[in-house]
């Protein structure tokens, strides 16, 4: 049971009189994929940024990969890669040279090499030598996420990596995240959307209010589920309708 | 961690250095202003306030305060820079990054000196077609250099706390309208002793005018006062005063 990649524990955060994280807790094993899910402002992008030792933890404990991200951010840096809610690329650089970039900055060897690997897993070789200004959407969200698998780091944050996407393109970031933890990756991913991280995600834990108010796989998450308005619909209940509902609990008791 | 430094500090530079190369129109621009004021003082007000010798003399005259507006301007662009990377989220990618972290703001830092030398060079033909001569040597040449990019490291500091703590694009930029004033109320333009009291008491003890001098007296091959201890002193000075804010401002960014 200690073996897990991530361990949050009692985290605290405001900003100012805004008291965004109110104690925190959740663990991530190795090599799966979890989903913090919560709706605009619930503090999903704090909870990253602090365990991609961006921002400081008023409180509480969160080790990355074994490595404390208050008395260690050196190496938690080493062991993880952040793909930001927005997309983190260089404009005025090609594709091929903002992969290049990463790859020299994390000092591997061949970075050319890596970038046109990357270039070709990502689909983007045909636009490797346009300026990224020029990119849709899509394909910067998709060189954002290849930046950050260089140096095949073991823990991977992504915050909301397919919002804004077409359907298309988010199918595209779903077959490369699976991939990512096929490969044995460690992936945190936050979303807004439900049906995403009932897609992807082993474990699922839904942020609320400041705090994880529930946690477990899909199934256990649908056993939350108030059998009584079960009977009322007709397919399983999804994770949108398990999510409102116990959203809606929280909000009666607090 | 800084082991790294030099070679990440270096891989930055090569990036920022590429955002130059790009658009070269910020060169231009920076170097335009300067040209224009040049140009306005040795044509038109020359006649009136020149201490006598035609143009080409005027000229040399006035270059020294040019080049010190040129890099005024030129600064700006860093903070503009800096300030659009913290924007678009890849200062944040590298603060994630198993990089030394000063080196990203370095790498701004010498990419400011590199192209505001480039800005200089264009501002000193200029000049040159427009008359200005020098019978300095390499070892003054090389003088002027020395003091040009020490001037040049020492604002840039400045320009990197503003860009670090600017709201807005044009605020990034704002910072520097007082440097590029500066010139104006020293021995830049015409010989302070013509100002009055309490104007002249400023222009002679304000850092621009000593630094000023030593160049003149450079290009000039005259032995240079001590004005060049004056000049080195605020240099070392506003560099090591910005340095440590920019630093502790960075510290307080990140963390
Ligand atoms: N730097 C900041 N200063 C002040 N308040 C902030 C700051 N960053 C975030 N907040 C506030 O903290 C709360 C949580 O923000 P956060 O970005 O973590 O939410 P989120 O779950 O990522 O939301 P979204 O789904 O919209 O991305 C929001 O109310 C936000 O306005
Ligand atoms: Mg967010």
């Amino acid at each position: 049971m200690t073996t897990q990649v991530i361990r949050v524990q009692g985290l605290h955060k405001s900003y100012k009189d805004l008291h965004v994280l109110r104690g925190v807790d959740f663990d991530v094993a190795p090599g799966t994929i979890f989903a913090l899910l919560g709706s605009n402002g619930a503090g999903k992008t704090t909870v990253v940024k602090i365990l991609s030792t961006l921002l400081k933890a008023d409180a509480g404990t969160a080790v990355v990969n074994g490595f404390d991200v208050a008395a260690q951010p050196a190496n938690v840096r080493e062991s993880i890669s952040l793909t930001g809610q927005f997309a983190a690329v260089d404009e005025i650089l090609t594709g091929r040279e903002n992969l290049v970039l990463v790859a020299r900055l994390r000092h591997q060897k061949g970075p050319g090499k890596i970038a046109d690997d990357l270039l070709e897993r990502f689909q983007l070789t045909d636009a490797a030598a346009r300026k990224v200004a020029t990119y849709s959407g899509g394909m910067r969200r998709r060189l954002d996420i290849a930046m950050s698998l260089i140096g095949d780091p073991p823990v991977i944050f992504l915050d909301e990596p397919t919002t804004g996407l077409d359907p298309q393109a988010r199918i595209e970031v779903w077959n490369s995240v699976r991939q990512l933890a096929g490969r044995g990756a460690t992936v945190l991913l936050t979303t807004q959307y439900l049906d995403e991280a009932e897609q992807l995600a082993g474990q699922i834990a839904i942020l609320h209010q400041g705090t994880i108010i529930a946690t477990g796989t899909l199934a256990e998450l649908k056993q939350l589920f108030p059998p009584a308005i079960v009977e009322y619909v007709e397919k399983q209940p999804s994770l949108e309708d398990i999510f409102l509902a116990i959203t809606a609990t929280t909000a009666k008791e607090s | 961690m800084t082991t790294h430094f030099l070679g990440d500090t270096i891989v930055l530079l090569g990036r920022s250095m590429r955002h130059i190369t790009r658009s070269l129109d910020t060169i231009i621009t920076v170097s335009v202003m300067p040209i224009a004021l040049m140009l306005l003082f040795v044509y038109v007000f020359g006649g009136a306030i020149s201490p006598g010798g035609g143009p080409g003399r005027y000229v040399t005259y006035l270059l020294p305060g040019i080049l010190l507006i040129t890099i005024a301007m030129g600064i700006s662009y860093t903070a503009y820079r800096l300030f659009t990377d913290m924007q678009s989220g890849i200062f944040e990618r590298f603060q994630s990054m198993p990089i030394a972290r000063s080196a990203v703001l370095w790498a701004h830092v010498l990419t400011s000196v590199v192209s505001n030398l480039i800005s200089l060079v264009i501002v000193v033909l200029v000049a040159l077609a427009m008359g200005f001569r020098t019978s300095a040597g390499p070892l003054a040449w090389l003088a002027v250099l020395g003091i040009v990019v020490l001037f040049t490291l020492a604002v840039t500091w400045l320009a990197v706390i503003a860009g670090l703590s600017a709201k807005s694009t044009d605020g990034a930029g704002a910072f520097s309208y007082p440097i590029i004033f500066l010139p104006f109320i020293s021995s830049a333009f015409v010989a302070t002793g013509t100002m009055p009291g309490p104007v002249r008491a400023f222009a002679d003890n304000q850092p621009v005018t000593s630094i000023v001098n030593t160049i003149r007296d450079l290009f000039a091959r005259q032995p240079v006062s001590a004005s060049i201890w004056t000049a080195l002193a605020w240099c070392l000075g506003i560099g090591i005063v910005a340095y440590a804010l920019a630093v502790v401002t960075y510290r307080r960014k990140i963390s």
